[in-house]
């Protein structure tokens, strides 16, 4: 039942996308959010649809990963699409009871909806394709020029590595608990508001102890280890540029032209 | 009155490259009563199994029977099933969340519905059944020993009275003193209340002992299916799939190749230890 939720899992297969610098992909995934910002026409919408497309197919996911995916957010996009709808003044087309539809609002909706399906899916084809290790990797790689400013970007990107790597353990483990106390009787779906937040404390309570459990463990080993920390640290395997990321830099680069080109000057 | 398994399928992410078929057309009858052993390797499906006894998961195809009503029909009650099938699960100490030990283990029996003073004498009578002293009674189950802890997760099933036990590797991660502990407690509990108890485990020593059926499950199929001596005669065969006989077995079967006439089929320490001996005897008798 939880298994459902896709964001922060790597899918295991061999192409293109996936043999890429963890950099170039982490720049195209802001590069492509930036440029469902940028673009306000249809033009644009298709132009980052047909994009999102070939990235998909190049990376041989399997667009129901994607999709599932998507149901987590389906209650903020039909709010974010809800309020686009009714509350943007404009032209009048559509009038129910005391709500009323504009054009304006239609087209803001619609944008909208469009806007976040992209936006997750980007960002989904960015976790699908990359190891944690690797995108971490890519973080502080490209992050690196604030370590001038005394930023910790080596131990923020560890972090990020472990949170991200944690994701699909503590939802494993939500299941098995959640599992365990339906056994003994617990009902987490029936009742009101206020007894569905209660019935979660069986839940939420091994779940937090089991988390700081984990944690305390992989602090151990980590130091048992001799883990500490960035400084001075190399790489096993140095992220190098290779002749497909200088390629995929000059697809990203033509795409964002041809977003400001076409989705901003042209309606 | 019985479970019954018709045709089982379960397929993990039907649908997807991580496709995988944990259990492969199951059929079984769990009469009333019966103590039994479920034993398979990691992954040989014996988790995927015992949940869908309970209804937890629906099998992909096939039905699931107790006491002669489909249990995934619609108006069935889940919930009662689930006080009837008490299921503990795998390091169930992990499920513990309450301020202390008493009210964990109301919790199950709250569920049902029944009134304070009934949950209270159902909770107290687990604790005692699972042999847990009064002065741990009103700690913080979190300050307990992993011993403790599990015969507090078990106790936390027992009080919701049901009809059939079924416990997976509840000997997981204990030393060999608390696994016997749990072993004999269990047994024990049996005895006195005859209820169906099904244990889990990979681990052919630790319920050669006590039970009366072993299910040996093989990458989602039921490969052998019997009593213990019987099971333990394809002790070869058990170690094709990544199991093994009890010791006790291997011994037999090396005494008798080297000429000491002994029963083979022998599966707990005591019977050996009384075999070989009369065995023994016979041998001295010609030679005195």
């Amino acid at each position: 039942m939880l298994r459902d939720i896709t964001l922060g899992q790597y899918y295991q297969t061999d192409s293109v996308i996936h043999r890429l610098d963890p950099r170039v992909k982490l720049m195209t995934t802001i590069c492509y959010i930036i440029s469902l910002f940028i673009v306000d026409n249809f033009v644009g919408y298709i132009l980052a649809g047909v994009f999102l497309a070939l990235v998909i197919k190049l990376s041989k996911v399997p667009l129901k990963f994607m999709i599932r995916g998507m149901k987590s957010i389906i209650f903020l996009l039909i709010i974010a699409v809800i309020f686009n709808l009714f509350l943007t003044p404009g032209e009048v087309i559509f009038t129910l009871w005391k709500l009323r539809i504009t054009k304006e609002g239609l087209r803001q909706a619609v944008f909208m909806a469009i806007r976040l399906v992209f936006l997750i899916m980007g960002s989904s084809v960015m976790t699908l394709t990359t190891t944690p290790n690797n995108l971490t990797d890519g973080m502080e790689k490209l992050l690196g020029p604030l370590k001038f400013f005394k930023v910790p970007v080596h131990e923020i990107a560890m972090m990020m590595s472990i949170a991200l790597r944690f994701i699909p353990i503590l939802l494993e483990e939500t299941d098995k608990i959640m599992k365990a106390q339906i056994a003994r009787g617990a009902d987490f779906e029936s009742g009101n508001l206020i007894k569905k937040a209660k019935s979660l404390v069986p839940l939420l309570v091994p779940l937090f102890i089991s988390a700081f459990r984990r944690a305390n463990d992989l602090a151990m080993a980590m130091e048992a280890r001799c883990y500490r920390g960035g400084e001075h640290r190399t790489k096993m395997k140095p992220l190098i540029y290779k002749k497909r990321d200088r390629l995929a830099y000059g697809v990203v680069v033509c795409y964002l032209a041809c977003c400001v080109a076409f989705g901003k000057i042209l309606l | 009155m019985s479970i019954i398994l018709d045709h089982v399928n379960h397929i993990y992410e039907a649908g997807t490259a991580m496709e995988y078929a944990a259990l492969k057309n199951i059929s079984l009858t769990i009469p009333d009563g019966q103590f039994i052993g479920l034993i398979g390797h990691t992954g040989s499906g014996k988790s995927t199994l015992v949940q869908h006894l309970n209804g937890l998961i629906a099998p992909t195809s096939g039905n699931v029977y107790y006491n002669g009503e489909d249990i995934h029909n619609s108006d069935y009650n889940k919930k009662e099933l689930r006080s009837k099938v008490g299921l503990v699960f795998q390091y169930p100490e992990h499920q513990l969340f309450e301020i202390d030990v008493f009210s964990d283990v109301c919790f199950g029996p709250r569920n049902l519905g029944l009134d304070k003073k009934e949950v209270e004498l159902r909770a107290y009578a687990a604790l005692k059944q699972v042999g847990l002293e009064d002065e741990y009674f009103y700690q913080s189950p979190f300050d307990l020993s992993g011993g403790q802890k599990r015969r507090v997760a078990i106790a936390g099933v027992l009080a919701m009275k049901p009809e059939v036990l079924i416990l997976d590797e509840p000997t997981a991660g204990l030393d060999p003193k608390g696994r016997d502990e749990i072993l004999d407690q269990i047994a024990k509990l049996r005895e006195e209340t005859g209820m169906t108890v099904i244990l889990v485990s990979h681990s052919m020593e630790d319920v050669a002992k006590y039970v009366d059926r072993i299910i040996v499950m093989n990458k989602g199929q039921v490969r052998f299916d019997d009593k213990p001596r019987e099971v333990f005669r394809h002790y070869k065969e058990l170690e094709e799939i990544g199991l093994a006989a009890p010791q006790v077995t291997y011994i037999m079967q090396t005494l008798k190749k080297n000429g000491l006439d002994v029963d083979t089929d022998i599966t707990t320490i005591e019977e050996a230890k009384t075999a070989i001996l009369n065995a023994l005897a016979k041998a001295d008798k010609p030679m005195a």
